[in-house]
């Protein structure tokens, strides 16, 4: 079980969070014109990269708060975690 | 009963307190602290079991977890256990334990006659024998292989047993309490952090208990007595007897298993089992020791034949001889200390040494002693069937390839050491990437992964001198980092003795004209020429060898095995072990019962119930409750002898014909609240939000960005910038972080607050056309009128003082309010709805007749909405705004979502207006196609129409849109019915909605 430090409440165990999928993902913006491949790419194309990932995490069981990972997807080690606001 | 076996003194156990057992069916007695296996032996007895193949007789090869052979069935307070150690059991008061694997009795086995047909099952038989005819794997083979292989029974009954978990955190986990163990957590809670101490064994002490040494002034004994004595008093730390560390998993969590109640008769009330410990360690230590390697010759698995180290045991702990006339084998010093054991207790062993000239303290002892010590000689084979009776023995050659002068001599065991294997397995487990040793033929961990330090024999240390040396200042420097604190501890003196090299040797050759079998794996009945075939068949990856031979794929995960099968692999090969490489050690080290595993989640603890403020009277009133998620919900409430059809037949009749009320409370409610809500709703949701007025409600539908529909719901502006959402049961968690992803991550700029509100809300839909009249009785005060309160419309309302949400929605298609009141107010409200309803006529309905209800109306609920549908597929498009942008909306320009021919729900009625159609069946053209008939769509949800009084079903079929009218087939293959209907209007009652708005 993996130890998630939360920006927000600190060291906690796997259970209390959600996974959420691909940190660096973008949204295309509402109201804006897209193209079929751009859209498509947003909505299902995902690298699964051996190594270093940026993803997402919500502290379901804690303060709800979505947040982003860094985690080695060999090995599980986390390098940092950030605020949904932060940048690496 | 005699215990021929047993010396007049010595041991650890308590000879005051005798016990009295059963072993297949007779008596026997031992002392308290022995273990079942020790007590046995005592007893004289050494056949336990038949082994997993040839069934060839099995003793006891061990004294601890290693132990391959003595598995029992184990009777305990009416409880059958299977596979338990006898090395590991300890012995309580009419314990009685059976033989396995063997019929009709361990003495006289019906499946040893594989013994003899063993040519037929060499390595990969499975693979070779069972293959043709196809058919008969199901049928002949594999109901045979699974009664004949195999080893316990386990019991068909509910397991009583209690189990716990416990989640810990530490500073230190010290994973054995052998000297390393033992100095590196005295050392560290001497620096004040906080430290887990656990042992496998019910004693403290580990080799210290066996070996003949001397820590400062004290016997190593007596040393580790008072060092766990003191490490008890001393509030930061934790010491736990008959605990196993099993698994090593991410970021140092280690799991253990600690047998509270397995060592007494039965299981004191009130305290578990067994206990599963989560231990999340900020270092571990791992002080796990080693074990003996085995010396591989004929007939190695006789009864009789067993570790050195493990003789030793039974001598020093619990004063049994394993034989009277002791043969000891060995390539190293190690078994010299059992010889000087059995010679100071009266026994003449004779050692057969494989090296040619050793030269070292103990073996100098071992000759003044007078003990009778044979160089370069091997045991070539254990001669005897169900107990050791004499051994052929051997002159090697000094190239270990040639035997001379082979002779039989007498003796009753033959006690085996081949050195020692350090036990890795946590530190493997935790990612170390472990070396091979050449100096003591192992592998060793190498670089930590995570946060392991492995210590003393563990690591190939052999020395106690090293081992304590080394433990006290790791112990020291690791705590030191936590606590910032140092205390000075000096290392006390060793008296040791020294040993000498070990002899690189671990295999006899067969001598001329013999085929002995020589098993490497004792447990699966795996032999050196079952290895050789293997390779000469062509696999070369240890990782085939081993899963092709099984290997050290038994329970014993190869603790006394693996090494052995590397070398001969790497002996076949010519290569060197390190090239070889070893197989995966994964976790559990020692099998855990499924019992401590699962914990107190079993049953109705598996989840949590959830039940709403009115469930105390539905239960009153006959309620039979369905899940319903988390939930328990009223399905129907039984009156008489009626059944699910018949009562919620009832209960739907009755909400078209007069008034029901329903318990809505398992709805999932999410409080909005914030100036960007009707923004937010307007994003979400596919319809327009912006112009919603105060005191309205709207019904909506949220998709997935890949344009699925995920929810729907209503939502209700309560005031300006405050809104009431309404998800369905299933789906009112998702459906929360689903918005409060979108507002943390994608638009934070939204100044909106999002809360579950489920359980402050208690629910009852009141539905029906006498309804109004319901609610205007209720609410006096209040103008309840179709223009005082028309349909979507919200209002508040004072319930006999109590403050509610009255909400004109409608799930039935009938006229219908939802009121909603504090939760703790909700039974109070059910109770003024019942009791004012009764005049109406009023009566509860459950999620069945909800079902019914929406089914014959054409409302899509979860069947349909069941994560494949877009809106059109369910005739909500007429809910897409056009004009607005929304979660997932670019989705539904794509090309299959446009098709003319998309799939679309509608209502299906059998042709014979009587045959009900199951769920789930398939729509087709022909029922009588040929295989694979084409499928237009499938049935999502089928009622009995209370209306029309037939059964009535909603489906989702292709080109839905153009198939009104159509006759066609829906068919059941589960249920074997093919039934003739016609595709209608999926608005089966009520098509123009004018009931909601009456």
């Amino acid at each position: 079980m993996l130890h998630i430090k939360c920006p927000h409440c600190g060291l906690r165990s796997q259970n209390e969070f959600s996974y959420g999928g691909d940190a660096t993902v973008k949204r295309p913006e509402l109201n804006k014109e897209v193209s079929d491949q751009d859209w498509d790419n947003f909505v299902y194309l995902r690298k699964s990269p051996r190594g270093k990932h940026l993803e997402l995490w919500q502290h379901i069981s804690g303060c709800r708060q979505w947040f982003k990972v860094e985690r080695d997807t060999l090995t599980h080690e986390i390098f940092r975690t950030l605020k949904a606001n932060e940048e690496i | 009963m005699s215990q021929n076996f047993r010396l007049d003194k010595g041991g650890l156990i308590d000879r005051s307190k005798s016990i009295s057992f059963k072993f297949n069916g007779k008596n026997y007695s031992g002392y308290e602290g022995d273990t079942l296996a020790s007590a046995l032996i005592a007893n004289g007895v050494h056949l336990v079991g038949r082994s997993f193949k040839y069934h060839r007789p099995r003793g006891f090869f061990g004294a601890g977890v290693d132990e391959p052979y003595a598995m029992v069935q184990l009777i305990r307070d009416n409880e059958s256990i299977p596979n338990v150690r006898a090395t590991e059991q300890e012995l309580f008061e009419g314990l009685e334990a059976k033989s396995v694997n063997c019929w009709p009795n361990v003495d006289f086995d019906i499946g040893a006659i594989n013994n003899f047909l063993n040519r037929f099952f060499p390595a990969g038989f499975y693979y070779k024998t069972f293959m043709w005819p196809r058919s008969f794997w199901y049928k002949v083979y594999e109901p045979i292989i699974r009664k004949a292989a195999g080893f316990g029974v386990v019991s068909a009954n509910h397991d009583q047993e209690r189990y716990e978990h416990k989640y810990e955190y530490c500073d230190l986990l010290v994973t054995g309490s052998g000297p390393s163990g033992l100095a590196s957590a005295y050392a560290a809670a001497q620096n004040g952090a906080r430290v887990i101490l656990a042992e496998d064994k019910s004693r403290f002490g580990g080799s210290l208990l066996t070996s003949e040494v001397s820590i400062g002034n004290q016997s190593g004994h007596e040393w580790a007595e008072n060092i766990i004595s003191e490490l008890k008093s001393m509030p930061n730390v934790t010491v736990k007897n008959r605990s196993q560390v099993f698994g090593y998993y991410d970021h140092n969590m280690l799991v253990m298993s600690e047998r509270i109640s397995d060592h007494l008769p039965k299981t004191n009330k009130y305290t578990p089992k067994q206990r599963l410990w989560y231990i999340r360690a900020k270092e571990v230590l791992i002080s796990s020791g080693s074990i003996e390697r085995p010396l591989v010759f004929g007939n190695n698995d006789t009864p009789g034949v067993m570790l050195s180290s493990a003789a030793k045991e039974y001598l020093k702990i619990f004063g049994v001889l394993v034989g009277k006339k002791p043969l000891i084998f060995t390539n190293n010093d190690s078994g010299y200390e059992t010889a000087i054991e059995f010679k100071k207790n009266g026994i003449d062993p004779i050692v057969l040494d494989t090296r040619k000239d050793p030269s070292s303290e103990i073996v100098n002892e071992a000759k003044s002693l007078n003990i009778d010590i044979k160089f370069s000689y091997v045991v070539v084979a254990a001669k005897g069937y169900k107990k050791v009776k004499s051994a052929d023995i051997a002159k090697i050659s000094e190239d270990k390839k040639q035997l001379s002068q082979i002779e039989n001599i007498n003796c009753d065991c033959i006690c085996v050491s081949g050195f020692w294997t350090p036990t890795i397995h946590l530190a493997s487990q935790s990612g170390n990437k472990t070396k091979f040793n050449e100096e003591i033929d192992a592998f060793i961990p190498g670089q930590s992964k995570q946060n392991e330090t492995v210590l003393g024999s563990a690591k190939g240390i052999f020395t106690l001198e090293e081992t304590l040396k080394t433990s006290f200042e790791k112990g020291s420097e690791l705590s030191k980092k936590i606590t910032n604190k140092e205390s000075n501890i000096s290392v006390p003196s060793v008296v040791e003795k020294k040993h000498t090299n070990h002899d690189k040797f671990w295999c006899v050759p067969l001598p001329e004209g013999k085929n002995y079998k020589r098993f490497l794996d004792f447990q699966n009945d795996v032999s050196v020429s079952d290895v050789e075939l293997a390779l000469r068949e062509g696999y070369r990856s240890i990782e085939h060898v081993k899963r092709y031979t099984t290997l050290g794929m038994a329970t014993d995960q190869g603790k006394t095995s693996n090494l052995n099968g590397l070398q001969l692999v790497s002996d076949v090969e010519n290569k060197v072990v390190p090239q070889v490489g070893h197989t995966t050690f994964r976790p559990p080290y020692t099998p855990v019962s499924i019992g401590a595993i699962v914990g107190r989640e079993i049953g109705k603890h598996s989840k949590p119930t959830r039940k709403s403020p009115m469930h105390e009277w539905h239960e009153k009133n006959n309620a039979v409750f369905v899940d319903a998620g988390v939930w328990l919900r009223p399905r129907y409430y039984k009156q008489g002898n009626e059944n699910l059809f018949e009562g919620s037949k009832r209960e739907a009749k009755n909400v078209r014909q007069n008034v029901g009320v329903c318990d809505v409370t398992t709805l999932g409610k999410i409080d909005i609240k914030g100036p960007d809500a009707a923004e937010l709703l307007n994003r979400v949701y596919t319809n327009a939000w912006l112009k919603l007025p105060v005191g309205k409600a709207r019904y909506g539908v949220m998709l997935r960005e890949d344009g699925i529909v995920m929810d729907d719901g209503t939502t209700t502006r309560i005031s300006e910038n405050h809104y009431h959402m309404t998800t369905t049961t299933a789906q009112a968690a998702n459906v929360l972080s689903h918005l409060e992803y979108y507002l943390q991550l994608v638009w934070p700029e939204l100044n909106v607050n999002v809360v579950s509100s489920t359980e402050q809300w208690a629910g009852a839909a009141i539905a029906g056309p006498k309804s109004r009249d319901v609610l205007q009785k209720l609410f006096p005060d209040l103008d309840v009128s179709n223009e005082g309160l028309p349909f979507m419309g919200y209002v508040e309302g004072n319930l006999f003082g109590v403050n509610a949400k009255i909400f004109r929605i409608s799930f039935s298609g009938e006229l219908a309010y939802e009121v909603n009141v504090e939760s703790d107010n909700g039974n109070f409200m059910w109770e003024k709805i019942m009791e004012i309803g009764k005049e109406f006529n009023i009566q509860p309905y459950g999620t069945e007749a909800l079902s019914t209800l929406r089914i014959e109306m054409g409302h899509v609920a979860g069947s349909e909405l069941d994560g494949r549908t877009i809106p059109y597929d369910n005739s909500l498009e007429g809910l897409v705004s056009k004009k607005k942008d929304f979660i997932g909306k670019r989705s539904l320009s794509k090309s299959a979502y446009v098709a003319p021919d998309r799939q679309k729900v509608v209502g299906v009625v059998p042709l014979d207006k009587k045959t009900s159609i199951p769920e789930g069946s398939y729509i087709v053209k022909d029922a009588k196609a040929k295989l694979p008939n084409p499928k237009l769509g499938h049935v999502s949800a089928s009622c009995w129409s209370v209306e029309h009084d037939n059964p009535f079903s909603l489906a989702i079929i292709k080109d839905g849109k153009n198939m009104i009218g159509q006759k066609l087939f829906a068919m059941s293959p589960l249920k074997n019915k093919t039934i003739p209907v016609e595709i209608v209007s999926s608005h089966y009652v009520d098509p123009k909605g004018e009931r909601v708005r009456s």
